[in-house]
């Protein structure tokens, strides 16, 4: 992908940029497009500034402090419509990473769910049912409530985390506690007995596991799989007023995303973010799910999740329509959005798959020529049409074998 | 008069206890000063503080951000402060969510004065809310009720009572007024039309 930048680099509306992000795994592929110099072969001085929440990422992307950001896939949704705080047109063209949560449990819930069945983990992906009896248990005892925390109010783990726990018939907003914690805070939270479990991004749930005091009892991976968890957001205002940097970031970025497709690379990847100034945690805890190896406890062996972050391959960089239907449909079934919000309109204006089809096109890289798919369809690797002929997408099974529709055509 | 209770949310060892000094000498009563490491919401929940001191760069702000959407019928002043340049533009969206916004650099004269501008435009922040939970049936409301009701008919092509039923159930599910629904409706509307 040597090509000849320099024409490209002297359209560039904005060269110096601010990216904001939060120290998880996932901001890996912001992190490479820095340290292995692909923003810079476009034309891109990139800062990349550490926030340390979510609502500090969508209030300073909305002022213009930052240029762009790491976001929930949730939250150019949120910001667009305003129904969590601030409102400022916000869109993705790029998804910066499929999947790398996971609902983790302290050793002690895991104990009483055990007491009720102890195998209820042995075959996996783990229902929620075994909790639902022990909530019912709890309930007759007149036990308090369990707590579960997430990281921001319509994050995506709110929604994973809600979805698993409904198709057991748990109401998350009656039969449990739902609180939000950041990330980096859940592991202590758990351990002193503050939570009993937490659905976080990695490499949080590695970290509780390492420690021995933590079970996790199902990735998002295993809830959906490779759906979307953080994408590349910007104003629409900004967008609109720099169109060719934008062009320039996500070519940068699928140059990183590319890069660590290689798994070879993930190791100096897996390196790069433990420094402080990125994730600030051990190389050892980040690497294993990066190289498709995850624990669900500490004295297990670890399991094989080839997928659990993918970053190019499978088109995983695709901002979906469908993707983005899925939590919207969340979002009304929890009450976080009226029914009466009509999903296509919302999903056009946030959404915008051209200017990914734009910067692929230039990059002869490969995409669908649809936008949107039908989901739990595929076990495993399936061919769909697209611009260079027919290309592979990902298993996207739900845990509880749903299907899952646009609504569009 | 009883004393106010704060809790101060801040990393800074150096600038909570000049503030911890300030608030005290102001008349405040400080409950705790909490770290990143601290449990913000149990803290919250046990010792109910009357106001909350946070800086913008603490993880806590998702947390509190959660308890203002579920503690609507509770809610506390949250005064924000950072000694991050970008104020002027983060300024406006922190009035969205709190009370007030300071930017660092205060000394002890200057707390005192934001503490009672932050109480204050608390309190007419709370004021504007329950005046406009007494107000049914206002001819603001019906206008936004109606507008919203055009809203349904069109997307659902139904007929007037329809529409009613869908925002009063809406207003039920949500447990706010049909007045706010539609308003809500109208506005998320709206920004998708530009």
């Amino acid at each position: 992908m040597s090509l000849d930048r320099s024409a490209e680099i002297k359209r560039l509306e904005k060269t110096k940029l601010n990216i904001g992000f939060i120290p998880l795994t996932d901001c890996v592929t912001l992190a490479v497009a820095k340290e292995k110099g692909f923003f810079s072969e476009n034309g891109l001085e990139v800062t990349l500034c550490k926030e340390m929440s979510w609502a500090n990422i969508r209030d300073k992307l909305a002022y213009g402090v930052l240029d762009c950001a790491q976001m929930l896939a949730t939250m150019p949704i949120t910001s667009t419509l305003g129904n969590a705080g601030w409102k400022q047109h916000t869109v993705t063209s790029l998804v910066l990473g499929l999947n790398g949560n996971a609902i983790t449990v302290s050793d002690k819930l895991y104990r009483e769910l055990k007491s009720i069945n102890r195998d209820f983990d042995k075959n996996r992906p783990t229902t929620a049912s075994v909790l639902k009896e022990l909530i019912e248990l709890r309930k007759s005892r007149g036990d308090e409530l369990l707590s579960f925390a997430h990281v921001f109010p319509t994050s995506t783990h709110n929604y994973f985390l809600r979805y698993w726990m409904a198709s057991a018939g748990i109401d998350p907003d009656r039969d449990v506690r739902l609180i939000v914690i950041p990330p980096q805070q859940m592991v202590m939270n758990l351990e002193a007995g503050n939570i009993d479990g937490f659905c976080a991004g990695e490499p949080w749930n590695q970290y509780a596991v390492s420690r021995g005091k933590a079970h996790v009892l199902i990735t998002s991976y295993e809830i959906w799989n490779n759906a979307p968890d953080k994408v590349l957001g910007v104003n629409r205002e900004w967008l609109d007023a720099n169109p060719h940097t934008h062009n320039a970031l996500i070519k940068s970025l699928l140059q990183a995303a590319s890069w660590l497709d290689e798994k070879d690379n993930r190791k100096e990847a897996a390196n790069i973010i433990s420094r402080e100034e990125y994730v600030g945690i051990s190389e050892d805890i980040i690497l294993p799910p990066l190289m498709g190896q995850y624990k669900y406890h500490n004295e297990a062996d670890s399991e094989s999740i080839a997928n659990f972050n993918t970053f190019f391959k499978y088109a995983a960089a695709f901002p979906w329509y469908t993707h983005a239907e899925w939590y919207i449909e969340q979002m009304k079934r929890w009450h976080d959005l009226p029914e009466t919000v009509d999903s296509m309109q919302v999903i056009n204006a946030v959404f915008l798959i051209d200017q990914y089809r734009e910067a692929a096109t230039e990059m002869e890289i490969d995409y669908p020529l649809v936008n949107s798919k039908q989901e739990g369809v595929h076990k495993e690797i399936w061919e769909i049409e697209s611009k260079q002929g027919r290309m592979e997408l990902a298993e996207d099974e739900f845990f509880d074998g749903k299907l899952f529709e646009s609504g569009e055509d | 008069m009883k004393k106010l209770r704060v809790s101060i949310v801040d990393d800074d060892n150096g600038r909570s206890i000049i503030l911890n000094a300030a608030l005290q000498n102001a008349g405040y009563e400080v409950v705790a000063i909490l770290g990143s490491d601290d449990n913000l919401l149990k803290h919250i929940e046990c010792e109910q503080p009357d106001m909350i001191i946070v800086d913008l760069e603490m993880p806590g702000r998702d947390s509190l951000e959660s308890m203002r959407i579920v503690n609507r019928y509770n809610p506390k002043p949250i005064v924000m402060f950072t000694n991050n340049a970008d104020h002027d533009m983060i300024s406006e969206a922190i009035n969205a969510g709190v009370s007030a916004y300071v930017v660092d650099g205060f000394n002890e004269a200057r707390i005192k004065p934001i503490m009672d501008v932050a109480i204050a435009r608390f309190k007419e922040m709370q004021a504007l809310r329950s005046e406009l939970e007494k107000t049914k049936n206002t001819l603001e409301d019906r206008k936004l009720i109606d507008k919203a009701k055009l809203i349904v008919m069109e997307q659902r092509r139904c007929n007037e009572d329809e529409a009613y039923k869908v925002l009063r159930s809406l207003a039920m599910d949500k447990n706010k007024r049909i007045a706010e629904v539609a308003e809500q409706l109208i506005s998320i509307t709206s920004i998708l039309k530009k």
